[in-house]
């Protein structure tokens, strides 16, 4: 089964991507990967630019509204991620104690919902034919919304 | 931590650890076995400790340390301290220092070696497939018996008794500890590759049983694949295998219905194949290309999973592609499945009637004669040709045949579908 490991920064990062990252430390991370790598449970990973230099559509009322530049109120925002492939919580547990996170960082571990954890109706829904008109990567990207929202 | 919890940690530090863990401790003591055994003593040591104590930083170099102080002293108890064990003594005492210095870099990976010459050593050749199947789970996977036990429906006791026989197999033929060089290199990782592929396909279609796929054994297989390829970089059919697990992986979801009923690949919803897993299973066909092992037996394969991957929707698909590289294939690895594949593949591309001339070529094929996918095939191109009272036959034979309950089913009712479309008289 697979797992997102996200890296929750201890405050949000400012400014350029890559901000606060020494060589020390990147290296050692470099090494984490590479055990992940190694081990062959990891799918995916990425670091992400800080929130600085994105934006936040927000649905206040459902409709949405554009946040961008700086701004504070969003704590929280993961400074990077893995995708695992491993055999249970637990092990995706003790991959992330693994991790050389500075103090005040955290590792939110989640796990990757699957076709079955969906209730039947559900399923049913995704299933459903549609005409024809969207490509398949958009339709598949389509069909997995439902499946973020719980 | 509770009690309980302390032991779900032990068993997530044993899955990831015990490989290497045996693999170092089998170099030391040139016996996999004994390595094993003293690997298993260190887990209970731990299970007693760690819930008093907590769990250690570095749980792995811990149960190492502790596995080996369990190695000198069965050594200096053992009634065979001649030369030999001293020398091995001095060797674990002084790896004992190695393994200090090594707790700093405990995230370098010095073990890389140890672990290819396990690889090899739970594949050996002189094992049955089964021995080896059982093996590989159990000190590459970090299995334990109950798991294998379960994953193949086969009782706890019978997967025990075939280890410990694999075990003694191994000691008793003094089955050097290392990876071959040279020309039995290539005959080796053969075998290596094919009981990884053997433990896929046991997930992916499982040939006995209720459930149709066993998903965990899948992970099993694609992870073992996965650390291959980081051990053996240069080896392109490695990556072939790789690519070729990674392919089939990305169609699980679309494969079965919520019914758990199989769902054959061209009636699939193509938008619930996995994208990720389709990325990395190309990249990793293009790296066996690039390695000059675009002809080996499993990057073929792989390059006809490819072929569906890439097609948006089954009218898409590049039938004389694929009837290409099973042609091809089956030159490189001759067989009657690989021939039945072909049938299937012409079938597509060139019709029916050319697809069923291949197949009517292998129905007196000995190996395929309690095979159930050849009736079905035929039966396939038999109804496409409107041929439906043979085809309904034919499906009954393959009902018949099929091990798999969900498969049965498919069988039987695509002989009803033939017996409602038949034209009276």
């Amino acid at each position: 089964m697979r797992f997102m490991m996200w890296l929750i920064p201890a405050a949000d990062g400012d400014g350029a991507p890559g901000n606060g990252l020494d060589a020390d430390g990147v290296a050692t991370m470099a090494q984490y990967n590479e055990a992940l790598w190694r081990a062959g449970v990891l799918v995916a990973l990425d670091g992400l630019c800080p929130p600085s230099m994105g934006a936040r559509v927000f649905f206040a009322d459902g409709r949405p509204e554009l946040v961008d530049g700086p701004r504070s109120g969003t704590m929280g925002a993961p400074a990077g991620y893995w995708m695992i492939d491993v055999a249970s919580l637990d092990e995706a547990v003790a991959w992330a104690s693994r991790c050389p996170a500075a103090a005040g960082e955290a590792i939110e571990v989640q796990r990757v919902q699957e076709f079955a954890d969906l209730a039947a109706d559900v399923q049913q829904a995704l299933a459903r034919d549609d005409d024809g008109r969207v490509d398949d990567a958009s339709r598949d990207a389509l069909r997995r919304h439902p499946v973020g929202v719980s | 931590m509770s009690v309980t919890d302390t032991h779900r940690t032990i068993d997530a530090v044993w899955r990831i650890e015990s490989a290497r863990l045996i693999a170092g401790l089998a170099r030391m003591l040139r016996d996999v076995g004994l390595a094993e055994e003293l690997a298993q003593d260190a887990l209970v040591v731990a299970l007693e400790q760690w819930p008093q104590t907590g769990v250690p930083d570095n749980p792995g170099a811990w149960l190492m340390t502790t596995a080996k102080h369990r190695a000198i002293d069965r050594l200096r108890r053992s009634k065979l301290l001649e030369r030999k064990h001293e020398q091995l003594m001095h060797e674990l005492e002084h790896e004992q220092e190695y393994a200090r210095s090594a707790d700093e870099a405990a995230l370098d990976d010095p073990f890389g070696d140890d672990l290819l010459r396990l690889i090899f050593t739970a594949c050996h050749p002189l094992l049955s497939m089964e021995a080896r199947v059982a093996l590989t789970l159990r000190l590459l996977g970090g299995l334990t018996t109950e798991e294998i036990a379960r994953a193949f429906l086969v009782p706890e006791p019978t997967i025990a008794q075939r280890i410990v026989r694999a075990k003694r197999s191994l000691a008793k033929a003094a089955v050097a500890y290392e990876v071959p060089r040279g020309d039995e290199l290539a005959e080796r990782l053969s075998s290596v590759l094919g009981v990884i592929y053997l433990i896929f396909n046991e997930g992916y279609s499982a040939t006995a049983g209720d459930d149709w796929m066993r998903p965990a054994l899948c992970e099993d297989a694609l992870r073992l694949g996965r650390v291959l390829a980081g051990l053996m970089p240069r080896e392109p059919e490695v990556h072939g295998l790789v690519a070729l697990m990674e392919l089939q992986a990305s169609r699980s979801r679309a494969r079965v219905d919520a019914r758990g009923e199989p769902i054959l690949l061209l009636e699939q919803d193509r938008a619930l194949w996995d994208r990720l897993l389709i990325r990395r299973g190309l990249a990793a066909l293009e790296r066996a290309g690039k390695l000059g092992g675009a002809l080996g037996p499993y990057a073929l394969q792989a390059a006809i999973a490819a072929c569906h991957a890439r097609a948006l929707t089954s009218e898409d698909t590049d039938w004389p592609g694929i009837a290409a590289l099973y042609a091809t294939l089956a030159q490189v690895m001759p067989s009657p499945i690989v021939e039945l594949n072909r049938a299937v593949a012409v079938g597509m591309a060139g019709g029916a009637a050319a697809g069923l001339e291949l197949v009517d070529a292998l129905v007196g094929e000995p190996s395929l004669r309690r095979y159930h996918l050849l009736p079905a095939v035929r039966g396939d191109l038999l109804a496409r040709l409107g041929r439906v009272d043979e085809a309904r036959r034919e499906f009954e034979r393959a009902a018949g045949l099929a091990m798999n309950r969900r498969e049965r089913e498919l069988m039987h009712r695509r002989a009803q579908a033939c017996g409602e479309n038949a034209s009276p008289g």
